[in-house]
């Protein structure tokens, strides 16, 4: 099980959900976040009112998913997110050792999806 | 004492006016005889109550701004805000220099006022008994120039989220200029067709709602769907900024209704009833229509339901009963709800915050029922109406109807398609993701940390 976290920008977000929907990928978390990365608050000229000093806005998405769902994740984030501009964001995947279902109890793979 | 100190004062601000009246229009006076001559007396009261009318007024687009405002997406919050600020300055300049005396200049073959009254010239201090008689001219230019602003930003409800800010403003010129300030001299102009042909709308439901509900159908249309309309738009960003703007609305539009009276006296006392009755009937009746269909009364059906009751009362408020109020407030609650309801999403089109469907229907529910409800024992200068056994009335109240629909449709299509060809109405599809906020104004509304 992997945990897929990735950093988008706010206008990509519905055609980020979009792609995953498409791979039958529907379960994410989603929250407002800022920060910065390597341009350091500064992307294109409509980005660059700066919040909370040089932050910027971004959206950050979450998914946990079984090992074989990795690829199609990323590439739903990637495809959707990509505009060739600086600030795009990043994906990160990080190892899930354990996942519970809360509701019944199920764990590991089963409660993933 | 008080008494006595307010005659006496109307009496020393009615010596010098008479004595202006005497000089300036010696032959009118001649022909009036003594009786004519101080008739155009300033009344303390009038006066005042259309200045604080007009200032109520004026609070309605704010109060608007913060209505529609509520009902976006939080990225598009001040894009509105801006367009309804744009137009407050706008339309005002606009009145002054040339729209005022569009509307209620002396008349041009009945359908336009001349431009002898453009940049104020002879609308001063004295009255003009033809519009109000008991109050300065400038009063009552002010009291009107506070509808002219509004009714352009009614429009706005159904472009919202993707209008580029600069064709905007060359549209509401263009609109105010060649839609708004004819429609008016037709129904409240002396000479004007429609107030020729006897057809009554005591505060604007033609001129200010039909007019601008259509011109929202027309712009609904031109402009398209937004991106995602209608599974993936988000639902209101901030529904307590809605129902402060509606509170607002209903709160000025004491002013507009009661003001339109022209005078602190029992008609003004009767608008400002049948307002207030009507709102809370069509507050109520829309909820319970959400109740009964959706199984939940909501919020936004609640506020949506009070302004068009005041909507559909707007052109009966000086012609019908209190209890009369109550059916038109039904009717504004059940109508205006069917066509939100249904008949948009029948056609597909978006109307983002229900412009048309709100003040298009409301208002073509007020007018005619104007015709139904109107009595001459509320109003003696207005007209019976079916009910009082006078159907032709009906009749003409639909003329106006159909009349101002078809002229504000047809002007509006033809407006924004020449704005477009021009300079493009729609902002890009990437500007639009992102929102009007930061690619219009280079603002952001919210901040999400401090």
């Amino acid at each position: 099980m992997k945990y897929v976290i990735g950093i988008i920008q706010p206008d990509r977000l519905d055609e980020v959900l979009k792609r995953l929907t498409e791979k039958e990928i529907h379960l994410v978390t989603v929250s407002t976040v800022v920060g910065r990365g390597r341009q350091k608050g500064i992307a294109e000229v409509y980005r660059s009112h700066k919040e909370s000093g040089s932050l910027l806005k971004k959206v950050k998405l979450e998914i946990a998913v079984n090992d074989a769902y990795v690829e199609p994740t990323v590439e739903a984030i990637v495809g959707g997110a990509r505009t060739g501009d600086i600030g795009d964001g990043k994906i990160f995947v990080l190892d899930l050792p354990e996942c519970i279902r809360i509701r019944t109890g199920e764990r590991g793979g089963d409660a993933i999806g | 004492m008080a008494k006595r100190a307010t005659d006496t004062l109307t009496l020393w601000r009615v010596i010098p006016f008479a004595a202006v009246m005497f000089a300036g229009v010696a032959t009118a006076a001649a022909d009036q005889g003594a009786a004519g001559a101080v008739k155009p007396a300033i009344d303390t009261g009038d006066t005042a109550w259309v200045l604080m009318s007009a200032a109520l007024v004026m609070l309605m687009t704010p109060g608007l701004a913060f209505f529609y405002g509520g009902l976006v997406r939080r990225k598009n919050m001040l894009s509105v805000l801006m367009q309804c600020l744009m137009i407050l300055c706008l339309v005002s300049l606009q009145w002054v220099l040339f729209g005022y005396s569009l509307s209620f200049g002396p008349d041009k073959g009945s359908v336009v006022g001349g431009l002898d009254w453009s940049f104020l010239r002879g609308v001063g201090l004295e009255p003009n008994a033809d519009y109000a008689a008991t109050m300065p001219h400038q009063v009552f230019m002010m009291f009107q120039m506070m509808f002219a602003v509004i009714t352009p930003a009614l429009i706005i409800g159904a472009f919202a989220e993707r209008m580029k800010f600069s064709a905007f403003c060359v549209f509401i010129l263009l609109w105010a200029t060649l839609v708004y300030d004819p429609v008016a001299h037709w129904v409240w102009g002396v000479g004007g067709f429609l107030r020729k042909a006897g057809a009554l709308d005591f505060a604007g439901g033609t001129v200010v709602h039909i007019n601008a509900g259509m011109t929202a159908l027309a712009a609904a249309i031109v402009l398209g769907r937004r991106q995602g309309y209608p599974d993936e738009i988000s639902p209101p960003h901030n529904l307590p900024f809605a129902v402060l703007g509606a509170a607002l609305l209903w709160f000025g539009w004491f002013g507009f209704n009661a003001g339109s009276a022209l005078g602190a006296g029992g008609l003004a006392g009767n608008a400002f009833t049948v307002t207030h009755v009507a709102a809370a009937a069509a507050g109520v009746t829309w909820a319970l229509l959400d109740w009964l269909k959706f199984r939940k009364p909501t919020t936004l059906g609640m506020i949506t339901g009070m302004v068009a009751g005041l909507v559909a009362i707007t052109p009966a408020s000086g012609f019908v009963t209190p209890m009369a109020a109550i059916w038109i407030g039904i009717g504004a609650g059940m109508f205006p709800w069917l066509a939100v309801t249904y008949i948009k999403g029948a056609f597909n089109y978006d109307d983002s915050l229900d412009a048309f469907g709100v003040h298009g229907i409301g208002g073509i529910w007020g007018a005619i029922a104007t015709g139904i409800w109107a009595s001459k024992a509320v109003n003696s200068a207005g007209a019976d109406g079916l009910l009082y056994g006078n159907p032709i009335q009906l009749w003409v109240q639909t003329k106006a109807v159909i009349v101002t629909m078809v002229y504000s449709l047809a002007v509006g299509v033809a407006l924004l398609k020449l704005v477009d060809v021009v300079m493009k109405l729609r902002v890009t599809e990437h500007e639009e993701r992102i929102g009007l906020d930061l690619t219009q104004h280079r603002e952001g509304a919210y901040t999400l940390i401090n």
